[in-house]
């Protein structure tokens, strides 16, 4: 059994949302980066308990991203990937990050490809199906459980008006959402080992993005909070109809 | 799969197709809403809109003119009623093959989500999902989507031939007015689907969470449970759904398809009503998008206030009752 888990660094979840260079670039100054959740507490956690159920698993992580993605590999390897290869180039877009995790899974003999849903930065939720598309494979999207017997996979996902369990031969593409596992905190030992895990850099292949970003634009301030006095809050209702025209 | 020689399809230039989703025979609302959208992009290209469905539905295809349609291709393979981006991107390939449409148009809602990206991959055409706004066209073609879950926005230029548009549920209005389209059926061979379905659950709410435009959600302040029925009773009464916030999922006082926020789902209703939930910027990271926001908290320094646009501080278990009671006074209902 050989998964891939596709990674991503994005800014922390409380971080602030700021723009530089005339609203062109994010303002990364300061910021904390992380593992994206998604591709962190859910993609990885469950390749790990498939590797803790079956020995011979292994886990190999990919990250699409410059040098500065090298402190959140680390990380994951400490979670528990066996070893990670970084694709050295800037992540342009989806399907940029999508074509150069194919030209490595393609070498690769991958039974089985997850991601997170989407990134919390671009909220694309694009680069697994795409990753499907290149490798034409099947893709389970917004998988919520997951579960493995020899070469079939048991996903339960989220399809318009409910959930749905699907029985799927791998190799398979899975993006992943919470359901699938649980986060967990990096042991000591596995910080220990994580530094002499393989971290792989390879050069990326020439692709061109198919999309550009031309500006970012933060959303008008709320006016602010009209309270209504907890004394009479049939008038928020009143308000709510006659005001917000809303109900 | 080659092109049907069977196929009379006339192709016209710049052609916006959209993507007709539907669940148990009956089309989306937010897939209406896709219409709705192509059909302004249409006008602003001075072309025309499309629909592709795919499967069976029960209602009458011809009555989306109404929103603007010209014409609906449809694939009525009963196997395409289930989802497979696999295979729905095949067929979907070949349509815009034969059709030559340049702007295909998605929900960006969960069909949408593992649809469009393989679509994107399999013609090289450039996608932008969230989108939130109509194209600016004056020079190139800039979508606007959200970004940072909702704390942002991005212009984002679709740099190929052919663009991928996915629209955000709720993002974009129905505009309905009157017409027939014309169904057009497509035969295409349908290779057998990968994936066997075991079982599905479908969703208990009346309103689904993502489609709803209100969604009365409870927090930790509401102590447990077994005094859900409030927040029930008050969401029924406006035609909304429930959600709950991370800390009332984890506990399984609710169910996770419940949880909304940063790992939960992103939504954007019309109206948002908070009901004891402190407003975590992880918890407003899935909810910012809502055009109006109510919380109801007994903390005035609860962080959710400076992202209201109206506000109780008080007891949520005084409170609530009063507001169904106001409700139902407005509604006439007993």
């Amino acid at each position: 059994m050989k998964i891939l888990i596709c990674i991503s660094k994005t800014p922390d979840t409380t971080a602030k949302i700021a723009f530089k260079d005339n609203n062109t670039k994010f303002a990364a100054d300061g910021v904390q980066w992380i593992i994206n959740p998604y591709d962190e507490w859910y993609a990885l956690v469950r390749a790990i308990e498939i590797k803790e159920k079956d020995s011979t698993a292994i886990l190999h992580l990919i990250c699409v991203g410059a040098a500065d993605a090298d402190p959140i590999i680390r990380k994951a390897l400490a979670l528990g990937g066996d070893e990670a290869i970084r694709v050295n180039a800037d992540s342009h877009d989806s399907f940029y990050i999508a074509a150069q995790i194919a030209e490595i899974a393609k070498l690769g003999g991958y039974d089985l490809i997850f991601t997170g849903k989407e990134t919390i930065d671009y909220n694309g939720s694009s680069v697994g199906g795409m990753l499907a598309a290149l490798l034409d494979l099947p893709f389970i999207s917004l998988a919520s459980k997951f579960e493995l017997d020899n070469i079939t996979a048991t996903v339960t996902r989220q399809i318009e008006g409910g959930e749905e369990t699907d029985e799927v031969k791998l190799p398979i593409v899975v993006s992943c959402q919470k359901g699938v596992a649980e986060q967990r905190i990096p042991n000591m030992k596995g910080i220990m080992s994580a530094r002499s895990k393989p971290l792989k850099v390879v050069e990326p292949v020439v692709i061109e993005p198919l999309t550009s970003i031309v500006s970012f634009e933060l959303p008008p301030a709320k006016a602010g909070v009209r309270l209504v006095s907890a004394d009479h809050p049939e008038e928020l209702i009143r308000l709510l109809h006659e005001e917000a025209k809303l109900i | 799969m080659g092109q049907r020689s069977n196929w009379k399809i006339k192709k016209i230039n710049h052609m916006v197709l959209v993507f007709i989703d539907h669940a148990e025979g009956q089309i989306k609302k937010s897939s209406l809403e896709a219409l709705s959208y192509g059909v302004k992009i249409a006008e602003l290209l001075n072309t025309e809109a499309e629909g592709i469905l795919l499967g069976t539905v029960t209602s009458n295809l011809a009555d989306l003119g109404k929103y603007g349609a010209k014409k609906i291709y449809q694939v009525s393979s009963e196997s395409l009623n289930h989802l497979d981006s696999q295979a729905d991107a095949k067929v979907l390939t070949e349509v815009v093959n034969a059709t030559g449409a340049k702007v295909i148009v998605f929900s960006n809602n969960l069909s949408g989500k593992a649809i469009a990206p393989r679509l994107s991959a399999s013609l090289r055409a450039a996608l932008v999902t969230g989108a939130v706004a109509l194209p600016e066209t004056t020079s190139g073609f800039v979508v606007k989507k959200t970004v940072f879950s909702g704390k942002a926005f991005a212009h984002v230029s679709l740099n190929t031939p052919i663009k991928i548009i996915s629209i955000n549920p709720n993002s974009y209005q129905v505009v309905e007015g009157s017409g027939t389209a014309e169904v057009v059926p497509l035969n295409v061979e349908i290779k057998d689907s990968k994936i066997k379905v075991s079982g599905v659950s479908k969703t208990s709410g009346e309103v689904p969470l993502t489609e709803a435009e209100i969604v009365v959600s409870g927090g930790r302040g509401l102590k447990g449970p077994e005094n859900w029925g409030m927040i029930e009773d008050l969401a029924r009464l406006l035609h909304g759904a429930t959600a709950c916030s991370r800390p009332v999922a984890d506990a399984h006082w609710r169910p996770h398809n419940e949880h909304v926020g940063q790992t939960g789902i992103a939504i954007a209703p019309n109206l948002y009503i908070a009901i004891g939930i402190s407003g975590a910027i992880q918890h407003l990271a899935g909810v910012n998008r809502s055009k109006v926001i109510v919380v109801i908290n007994k903390d005035p320094e609860a962080p959710f206030f400076k992202a209201a646009d109206y506000g109780i501080v008080g007891d949520a278990f005084e409170i609530v009752p009063k507001l169904i009671e106001a409700v139902k006074k407005l509604k006439g209902v007993a």
